[in-house]
């Protein structure tokens, strides 16, 4: 359909007639100003940002609830809403698992892209079996995505892995990168399974699901994106509008995460340099301890010593790889999720002071209109339901995010020193055991009591 | 340890001093440990263990360096450190020590000592000064002479020189040496009267000139090979260690970001904020515990730069045999030309080429005379060179006597110091281990508590 053509290009644009390479390449975007030594990874943030603003927009039909989703939440009325969004009770048993793995290739005369195999295992009556495999590509995540968004615009939506990574990847899609994406969407999918209200979401069932050509046929359902592009301009002047009559705990809110996402970006930067330095140190560390075996070549009387000390620096090399591998295992993609993750939250917000506004425009027209009140007034109690509802909503999920932002925080660190903790422990048997070699070996040559340098 | 030849007139070069033997003289050092008292900090005492032949114990350290301006020799203005060099005598019963003397010393006069030492000693492997200049510098050290670490560094290096010298069986009963360490002015002009610069043989000066000698010692030629790879070893172990130190550095530095980061986001956090702000003081601790780390290992490095300069003083003694040897083989082949041409001239024949036979033919025969007066020359320098080969001979095989001697005495020095400081690596590798894994324990409870 037209308007899903369209969607594809806009949310890829410039997608080459010639055979691209890879998946879904897109715009550059502009580098965020760090010095070249130091990027390592630059997130296409800004892209990403720029899609969602597209998908932002609600239609106008599903304004307030999402009639397709299996939610909990079918409102009658605003308080009876305000009961329903309380997400203290998370399913603590889990009934839906899902894998990604198995990226593959697939070359078509247009494009090549990777699709990725996603398992799911459930004991949900809902679910006509209890496994489904099917594969998706990155594209397909990001319309699940966008569908979520779309019915839960004031819920805080888990980040998608970045489209692709803008510096010198000479080839585009190597396998760190895919790996790492892999995870990512895992972790995507996982987290909208833990999530109580998009875990029954509609579009996230058929997703995970659906076989290739009943998806297809399935997006085109819906809302074409010609009609939420419309909406666009207008979203813009909404917010900035929203942002002047937001109530104080959201302003708190939004303090707190532009705060936090400043320095969760830091972390994410400092995270990435010290792996980096890691690496650097290893490479240098390898050529450390043959050395050692070299020289012990032409001194009869070191062997033992020098070959002892080669040994220790290559046990001590291989501790470093392994604590490097801790750190890209759990650290360093915990920590860019979150960056990712406030990103999201800042649209969150975004979308929040948008629907505000809507309801303040309206009611400003009330004032001055004297034409049409009834009409108006209708509307207006209309978007008080619908502002009520998104604050409740996402009140409700930003406490949640909350206390997840701080567990996954807490224990990646905690992972952190205890990778640390385990190299360290490791280096240091492996010299202490040298150590004793050669003081045992000295005790018994010499005679004379030789004091040891310190 | 090899007995030290007391006899003066055994040492391969005559000396112009006399044998050390006044009682008063401060001077009686004995062999003993000193690598390692100078690896202690401030001001290192090299204890000298008791030898049966000396009287008293001596100690010397170079306690101090100061940074000092005066007028050079084309009378411009120049700064320059200097360094304090105190000798103490240690009472043998008590084991009290008493300040004997005490004067200043800039590097160029360890340099002018040095120098002296492998002229008159050709036979010893003399030990090595400290660099002149920073070398195999990591990115945070500074490469200037001036910098505080740096003179630091050269100061221990300069007395543990000191206390090498003193503890050589040979070299410690050198005068000049012995001035060196008591008498503060005219001690340059006291060295140069000596006229050891004369005595140097300028060949040494040119490092790749090469000898074709006929009949290399075998030994010899293997140990220059040794002292090549041992320069070659050393010195691409530093040059890694050195890399190595900075990318270490680099991951500890990196770290302190975090304490900063930590700290300001703590600020917005209620339940996590206790947590954060005192992990984040944990990696300022962490990213600061490297600068002593490396501090030590540049000691470390410091060892082994000591002898990757010894292995040149090894090689300058091979490559003095060298000299010593083809001079030898000139001096013989010379010596066995004269006599050829000796014999040639007594029997009229001519076999082989010289200038004498060519004017001969050209210009006429010479008179009976003239011939006898000629063999009589000859014979005479045939007779000094048969002299001069003899004496050159006996020294080659003293030379080769002695120089053996100090070689395997070498060995067994450099066998147990580099040990020593392999030892002592690992000791610190250990330290540092410990220190991280303390670090990070702290660290990870403060995490757990967020």
């Amino acid at each position: 359909m037209e308007g899903e053509r369209l969607a594809s290009q806009a949310r890829s644009s410039g997608l080459p007639a010639g055979g691209a390479t890879g998946e879904s390449p897109g715009v550059d975007a502009p580098l965020l100003g760090s010095s070249g030594s130091s990027a390592l990874l630059q997130a296409e943030v800004l892209d990403l940002d720029e899609d969602e603003d597209d998908l932002e927009v609600f239609s106008k039909d599903a304004s307030l609830m999402d009639m397709n989703s299996f939610s909990p939440m079918m409102p009658t009325s605003p308080l009876s809403m305000i009961n329903q969004v309380k997400f203290e009770d998370e399913p603590d048993l889990k009934d839906l698992f899902i894998t990604v793995d198995e990226p593959e290739s697939h070359v078509t005369t247009i494009e090549t892209f990777i699709t990725y195999r996603i398992i799911t295992k459930t004991s949900r009556g809902e679910f006509d079996s209890s496994e489904f495999e099917v594969r998706r590509r990155y594209q397909d995540f990001l319309w699940l995505k966008g569908k979520l968004e779309e019915a839960h615009p004031t819920l805080i939506i888990p980040p998608l892995p970045e489209k692709f990574i803008v510096k010198g990847m000479v080839e585009r899609f190597n396998d760190d990168f895919i790996e790492t994406r892999r995870k990512a969407l895992q972790k995507f999918l996982n987290r909208i399974a833990d999530h109580p209200t998009l875990t029954f979401n509609e579009d996230f069932k058929v997703f995970l699901t659906a076989q290739a050509w009943e998806l297809s046929s399935h997006k085109k359902q819906g809302p074409g994106l010609l009609s939420r592009m419309g909406q666009t301009v207008r979203a813009v002047a909404l917010s900035m509008r929203g942002v002047k009559s937001r109530p104080e705990e959201f302003m708190e809110m939004n303090n707190f995460i532009e705060i936090f996402s400043q320095k969760i970006n830091l972390i994410d930067k400092i995270s990435q340099r010290i792996y980096k330095e890691e690496r650097e140190y290893s490479d240098e560390m390898k050529e450390y301890g043959p050395i050692h075996v070299l020289w012990s070549a032409s001194e009869e009387d070191l062997v033992d010593s020098l070959k002892g000390v080669a040994r220790c620096l290559d046990q001590c090399c291989k501790a470093t790889e392994k604590r490097m591998s801790g750190l890209s295992e759990a650290l360093l993609p915990a920590v860019h999720e979150y960056v990712l993750y406030s990103e999201m939250v800042m649209g969150v917000m975004k979308r929040r002071d948008q629907i505000q506004a809507e309801l303040d425009s309206k009611v400003e027209a009330l004032t001055y209109k004297k034409a049409d009140t009834d009409l108006l007034t209708e509307e207006i109690g209309k978007l008080e339901d619908k502002v009520e509802c998104a604050n409740n909503a996402l009140k409700a999920d930003w406490e949640r995010w909350k206390h997840n932002m701080q567990n996954d925080i807490k224990s990646a660190f905690t992972d952190m020193a205890e990778e640390n903790i385990h190299y360290y422990e490791q280096c240091l048997a492996t010299w202490e055991s040298f150590l004793a070699s050669q003081t045992d070996l000295h005790t018994e040559e010499t005679s004379e009591d030789k004091p040891e340098s310190h | 340890m090899e007995q030290a030849p007391r006899d003066p007139e055994r040492q391969l070069q005559p000396a112009p001093l006399e044998p050390l033997g006044h009682p008063d003289a401060g001077l009686q050092a004995a062999v003993g440990e000193e690598a390692e008292g100078a690896r202690d900090e401030g001001s290192g005492e090299g204890t000298m263990t008791e030898n049966n032949f000396w009287l008293k114990k001596i100690e010397i350290s170079v306690s101090e360096a100061e940074k000092r301006t005066g007028r050079n020799a084309m009378n411009m203005q120049e700064t320059y450190t200097a360094y304090l060099i105190e000798t103490r005598s240690v009472e043998h019963t008590d084991g009290q020590s008493v300040l004997t003397d005490s004067l200043w010393r800039r590097y160029s006069e360890f340099e002018l000592l040095r120098n002296y030492l492998l002229v008159y000693y050709p036979h010893i492997v003399v030990p090595p000064l400290p660099e002149k200049r920073a070398e195999f510098v990591w990115h945070k050290l500074s490469a200037d002479n001036m910098d505080p670490d740096f003179v630091e560094r050269r100061r221990i290096g300069l007395e543990n020189f000191l206390l090498r010298v003193a503890s050589h069986p040979i070299l410690c009963r050198d005068k000049i040496f012995y001035l060196f360490l008591t008498q503060e002015g005219n001690w340059k002009e006291t060295v140069n009267e000596t006229g050891f610069q004369l005595k140097a043989d300028s060949r040494l000066k040119a490092l790749n000139a090469t000898f074709r000698v006929k009949n290399p010692d075998k030994r010899f030629t293997e140990l220059k090979h040794y002292s090549d790879e041992l320069q070659s070893v050393i010195s691409h172990l530093l040059r890694v260690r050195a890399r190595v130190a900075d990318r270490l550095y680099g991951v500890y530095k990196v770290h302190g970001n975090y304490g900063r980061v930590f700290s300001e986001w703590s600020a917005i956090e209620k339940e996590m904020g206790d947590g954060l702000q005192s992990a984040g003081h944990h990696m300022d601790v962490y990213a600061s515990s490297i600068d002593d780390i490396l501090e030590d290992e540049e000691h470390y490095a410091d060892q082994l730069k000591e002898y990757l300069f010894y292995a040149e003083a090894l090689r300058a003694v091979c490559r003095k045999h060298e000299l010593m040897q083809y001079d030898l083989e000139m001096a013989a082949q010379d010596l066995a030309s004269k006599k050829q041409q000796c014999e040639e001239l007594a029997t009229g024949t001519v076999r082989t080429f010289s200038l004498k036979g060519m004017t001969t033919k050209l210009f006429g025969q010479e008179t009976p005379e003239q011939r006898e007066a000629r063999i009589k020359v000859l014979e005479e320098q045939i007779s000094e060179g048969e002299q001069q080969l003899k004496s050159k001979n006996l020294e080659g095989r003293e030379f080769v006597k002695n120089a053996w001697a100090d070689i395997e005495r070498f060995k067994e020095q450099k066998n147990h110091d580099l040990k020593e400081a392999l030892i002592s690596y690992a000791v610190m590798q250990i330290s540092m281990c410990k220190k991280g894994i303390q670090v990070w324990t702290n660290a990870k409870e403060c995490f757990s508590k967020m």
